[in-house]
């Protein structure tokens, strides 16, 4: 396949941001975006409208649309107590992961920023957990660290502090929450750890220098308080974001730690409960994976406007014109 | 170093400083405990486990659990499946999306902006929600319980599109033009000047991509069926670790045998896989 393409014309002013100016042969924009756009057809677009369509359909144990039943999809789920319980799961889930990463990262991030030497030796360790899978923390959560055994190895660190051992981690309220949140805090505080690194290396070194002029102690709190806090809070703003999404998508540790229990099942493991476990409803599955899906639209559209899809600097240089500039004309 | 590091009486700079080391060493020695305990439990003789005595280490480690899994077909088949899937799904998607990105940015065209206002959209709706639809479509395709069915539907990412779009919009023009006056077409020019160019900006992405796709649960949870031909190794170990086996040391040691080849991934290509977070701000 040659798709020739005539040789710019000498002399025409360079437009740095536009498309080249090369006449392009039509064929090839098609040829280089084709691969990309059928994909998309028939994995997003197609899925999106066929599963819409069998929403308003009862559709058990097949994907095919059975019996038109309207709305009744959306009302059985939208009135539907397990769904609002796992919603009120997330939300509790939500208060103890999101604030506790937040403050462990930027912890481990002022900690890791501090140490003059073998900086990156800490950030690696501290980071390493990320490689790891969800399932494979939860074998070891379950099995070792949480196995309510007296010689499991958290039973072991409450005996040194004299308190008894606990059996039942994974069976009863306050206990589950700890090992849920405790696996997932493990392999992904060292992500947003980087992020807020990120974010302290780029606070210009003349502002401390000058809060030190005017008389802050150097590395005290008022100065951390005064400067680093305000700083940072793009960073906050979009590492909240990046919490409260991926904590409404938990699923691998929930399925794998307390499985199929009504007290501990987050929307997405309900979700998958009704479309793929043993009813196979696919018309309220789908109507409930709509539901969630215009969630998220929303929370992605919140995280669109604030951080320029939460990708890059430039976004989030936007952003904090964009606070800045607010803050200035609302008050 | 850093703007944090100040001028203070040296006797209180060097007392906080060694408080600090010794607080960033017992942190680092807690988020290993995991790794220490996986790998303990995995050389442990399945009544050490179950005692209530706490040892420090396996007095026998039970090194002959590698071989005994190395000889269990379906942890063979779900280790080949989950190599195949993470190298295909990365460098396929990578691919997909350079070129739909180049096209997007590069390439006049009237279609380019309906197309990319597409993309824009499609970014919003989130991936993790969609395995309801997707299952429905790749049920109808026969697809359950095949590597194309695990693979497939995930190779178009329009994040990435997005990326790299961005990435090429900022690409210097000369290197390009230089191959078009030499008579090159935009494939040529794509493959032999542009795309090399591209990989250490796709190195984040492949890193990401690569321990994404090894590590991911939940789609091929849904695709995997019955049987070998999508089973990846964590759907392997959530197998074993949902059913409530008895052979922790064998469950354990497949654990631990799956985590080497991220690991060594990790960290070989840890300094991409850093600089990419810090200036993209994306995961997986």
């Amino acid at each position: 396949m040659s798709v020739q393409a005539p040789a710019r014309a000498r002399g025409r002013a360079p437009d740095r941001t536009g498309p080249t100016r090369i006449k392009g042969n039509g064929l090839a924009f098609w040829l280089f975006f084709t691969p990309f756009l059928v994909g998309l057809v028939v994995f997003t677009i197609v899925p999106l409208i066929w599963g819409a369509t069998l929403s308003l359909f009862e559709a058990k144990g097949t994907v095919l649309p059975t019996d038109f039943v309207g709305l009744a999809n959306f009302r059985h789920f939208l009135v539907d107590t397990a769904f609002l319980k796992s919603l009120r799961t997330f939300t509790v889930f939500a208060l103890f992961i999101v604030p506790v990463t937040m403050v462990c990262s930027l912890g481990l991030a002022v900690l890791v920023n501090g140490l003059p030497r073998f900086q990156s030796f800490y950030r690696s360790v501290f980071f390493l957990p990320t490689a790891c899978s969800y399932v494979v923390a939860c074998v070891v959560w379950r099995l070792s660290l949480f196995n309510g055994l007296e010689s499991g190895i958290v039973n072991q660190i409450l005996g040194a502090f004299g308190l008894d051992a606990i059996s039942q981690w994974l069976s009863a309220s306050p206990y589950w929450w700890i090992v849920l949140v405790s696996v997932r805090l493990w392999l992904q505080v060292g992500f947003y750890m980087l992020l807020f690194l990120a974010g302290l290396q780029a606070i210009p070194s003349q502002l401390y220098e000058a809060a030190a002029v005017d008389g802050l102690s150097p590395g005290g709190f008022r100065m951390f308080r005064l400067i680093t806090l305000p700083q940072l809070r793009t960073t906050f703003a979009a590492v909240l974001l990046l919490l409260l999404i991926a904590a409404f998508q938990a699923f691998d540790e929930f399925y794998n730690l307390t499985g199929n229990n009504p007290e501990t099942r987050p929307p997405l493991v309900y979700l998958y409960n009704i479309a793929l476990g043993s009813q196979q409803d696919f018309g309220t599955g789908s109507a409930g994976a709509l539901v969630l899906t215009a969630i998220m639209v929303v929370a992605g559209l919140l995280q669109t406007g604030l951080l320029g899809f939460g990708s890059n600097d430039e976004g989030r240089r936007r952003f904090a014109l964009r606070l800045r500039r607010g803050g200035r004309s609302s008050r | 170093m850093t703007a944090q590091m100040h001028i203070v009486g040296s006797g209180r700079r060097s007392t906080g400083l060694v408080l600090r080391y010794v607080v960033a060493s017992v942190l680092a020695l807690v988020f290993l405990i995991p790794f220490y305990a996986m790998v303990k439990t995995a050389l442990s003789t399945n009544e050490e486990i179950y005692t209530s005595e706490f040892t420090l280490w396996p007095a026998h480690p039970q090194w002959q659990r590698i071989p005994e899994l190395f000889a269990d077909p379906l942890f063979l088949a779900a280790l080949r499946n989950s190599a195949i899937m993470a190298a295909v799904s990365t460098s396929l998607s990578i691919l997909i999306a350079a070129l739909a990105g180049y096209a997007l940015a590069r390439i006049p065209h009237r279609a380019a902006k309906p197309m990319f206002m597409l993309v824009i959209i499609v970014l919003l709706v989130p991936a993790t929600t969609a395995f309801v639809p997707n299952f429905i479509i790749v049920a109808s395709l026969g697809w359950i319980g095949t590597l194309r069915g695990l693979i497939i539907p995930g190779l178009f990412s329009a994040f990435n599109v997005f990326l790299f779009r961005q990435f090429y919009l900022g690409f210097p023009r000369e290197v390009e033009e230089a191959a078009y006056i030499d008579g090159a077409g935009f494939f040529r020019t794509f493959f032999t000047v542009v795309f090399p160019n591209t990989l250490p900006f796709a190195s984040a992405l492949t890193v990401l991509g690569l321990i994404g796709s090894w590590n991911a649960f939940l789609w091929p949870l849904v695709v995997a069926g019955n049987g070998q031909g999508a089973m990846t190794v964590q759907i392997y170990l959530s197998s074993f670790l949902t059913a409530q086996t008895f052979d922790y040391g064998g469950l354990f040691m497949a654990a631990t045998i799956s985590l080497l080849p991220v690991l060594l991934v990790f960290f070989i290509l840890q300094r991409f896989l850093v600089a990419g977070i810090a200036a993209t701000g994306l995961k997986g």
